[in-house]
């Protein structure tokens, strides 16, 4: 005990107080995550005509967690080539990332772990560091399919990581702020029509596009291109380190919702005037955020590679510098009477 | 020139994909087309080829007369049969076996068979744990033409127009 009060000492209160909001954060995330995945299928499903999970619990909605309990009990094979530290390591990291990444991400107004003022920085680190779980999962499977998938994937996150960076920046421009509670901020206003998707309403397709790739889902699951690489990274993973894999992906899905609904679309902020603002707004802008993300999974046939690339560098790349260049001049020279430009802090 | 401008501002207003999300949320609420399928079954024709069973007369004989064309016509060499005189000095077979894990379900044994002993029943869930338990004997087949005559029977006679 004596350690413990000299190790964190004043602060022993605070840490609690830290480690209670993290454990909330993490545990009603993985919760909603759980009914996400199984919304996942159930509208893949229904845009083909079949059913989807219906069998655990009641219309199915337990599935998700038959499915965890599955991974779990199951045996974890290590292929006899692997790198055993950075085999299991791989899946530990992009769980890891994923998670952390949560701190920053504010559901209601002041309800943030850490009100990180470079936030969005923060993010965008994080997120550059996911692919680091897939490169060391393709390379420490010693097996050339995972090894493809790998090498895919790094090019793919590094190529679309520019373009998003790029229509943040846009964002940060308007706001003139790091922090995602000030850009949620600088939204407030006249409901829905101050947002930030009506002056930056190329950014919202481009970045929607941007986190497909950048997450690898359909139409840009090249990794994993079951076709061709069987599964890509995710070939010699069972069990365990493959629930934490996907657990891993599917919270970045949903941590790209979070970001379109704080950089694009207000966070909490109530769409209509007469309406209170709080975290259900916020909920639901990530609920139709993913609800589209699935449809793109369920519509959208699958890009090849050279085409994936081109689009990367050759359309979005120019694309969103190109706006970055125009929103910077609006801003500097107050075009559209300031509507590009509602500075919350410094100017 | 019109064509490919045309093209151009289709591919930046994503028209393809607005497109097939209109597609895509039309089906959304069509009726769907999965059948539960344990608790639902799709429609088997008449000749559908199952199971197989040895039946028998409805006075309780045996069908099989131990010709051994069945045997004969077997592509996959999966059907064994012995046969000697029974007391009373009619021909049966004391031992009929089928290797279910080397059929292919052709049908051939069933066509062969000149008195409609061995069919392929309309009986698809079989499937057992251990590979021995699909060796099936003389009395297993029997045992599942009795449970499955009525079915086998009404097949026979709703396929018999067409042979």
């Amino acid at each position: 005990m004596e350690f413990m009060t000299d190790v964190f000492g004043f602060y022993f209160g605070t840490f609690l107080v830290i480690l209670g909001q993290s454990l909330l954060v993490i545990v009603l995330i993985l919760v909603a995550l759980a009914f996400l995945m199984y919304a996942d299928r159930k509208i893949w499903a229904a845009v083909q005509m079949r059913k989807g999970p219906n069998m655990v619990g009641v219309f199915g909605l337990l599935q998700s967690f038959a499915d965890f309990i599955k991974y779990i009990v199951k045996e974890v094979v290590v292929p006899a080539g692997a790198d055993k530290p950075v085999f299991f390591l791989a899946p530990m990291l992009t769980f890891i990332f994923a998670v952390v990444a949560w701190v920053v991400i504010p559901f209601n107004d002041g309800w943030v772990v850490s009100d990180l003022n470079v936030g969005v920085l923060y993010i965008f680190a994080i997120g550059s560091l996911e692919v680091y779980g897939v490169i060391m999962g393709g390379w420490a499977s010693n097996s050339k399919y995972p090894f493809l998938g790998a090498l895919r994937s790094t090019a793919q996150m590094i190529s679309y990581e520019v373009s998003i960076g790029f229509i943040i920046v846009g964002v940060l421009l308007s706001t003139g702020s790091l922090n995602f509670t000030a850009i949620v901020q600088a939204q407030a206003g006249y409901g829905a029509l101050s947002w930030y998707w009506l002056p930056h309403l190329p950014m919202v397709a481009l970045f929607f596009i941007s986190a497909l790739a950048e997450t690898n889902r359909p139409p840009f699951d090249l990794p994993e291109a079951e076709a061709e690489l069987v599964a890509g990274y995710q070939v010699e993973y069972s069990a365990t380190p493959f629930l934490l894999y996907m657990i891993g992906e599917l919270m970045a899905v949903v941590l790209m919702t979070a970001l379109l609904t704080i950089l694009f679309f207000g966070g909490w902020l109530s769409p209509v005037s007469w309406l209170p603002d709080g975290i259900h707004w916020f909920i639901l802008k990530m609920v139709f955020w993913f609800f589209m993300f699935a449809m793109a999974k369920a519509l959208v046939p699958r890009y090849r590679y050279d085409q994936l690339m081109r689009l990367g560098w050759k359309v979005f790349l120019p694309l969103s510098l190109g706006w970055v260049v125009f929103v910077a001049a609006a801003a500097q020279f107050e075009w559209f009477g300031g509507f590009y430009v509602r500075w919350a802090v410094g100017g | 020139m019109t064509v490919t401008v045309n093209k151009v501002i289709k591919r930046f207003l994503l028209a393809d994909f607005f497109g097939a999300f209109g597609t895509g949320m039309k089906y959304f609420f069509r009726p769907k087309a999965t059948i539960n399928y344990p608790h639902e079954k799709g429609p088997l024709s008449p000749r559908f080829r199952g199971e197989h069973a040895l039946r028998r007369y409805p006075n309780g004989e045996e069908r099989c007369i131990a010709c051994k064309l069945c045997e004969a016509i077997c592509p996959a060499q999966a059907i064994t049969i012995d046969a000697e005189p029974r007391e009373d000095g009619s021909r049966r077979t004391t031992r009929y076996d089928i290797d279910m894990t080397k059929c292919i379900f052709c049908g051939y044994c069933q066509e062969a068979c000149p008195v409609d002993a061995i069919v392929e029943g309309p009986n698809f869930e079989y499937a057992t744990e251990t590979r021995e338990e699909l060796f099936y004997d003389k009395d297993k087949l029997l045992e599942n033409g009795a449970r499955w005559e009525a079915e086998i029977a009404m097949n026979i006679q709703l396929d018999a127009p067409y042979r």
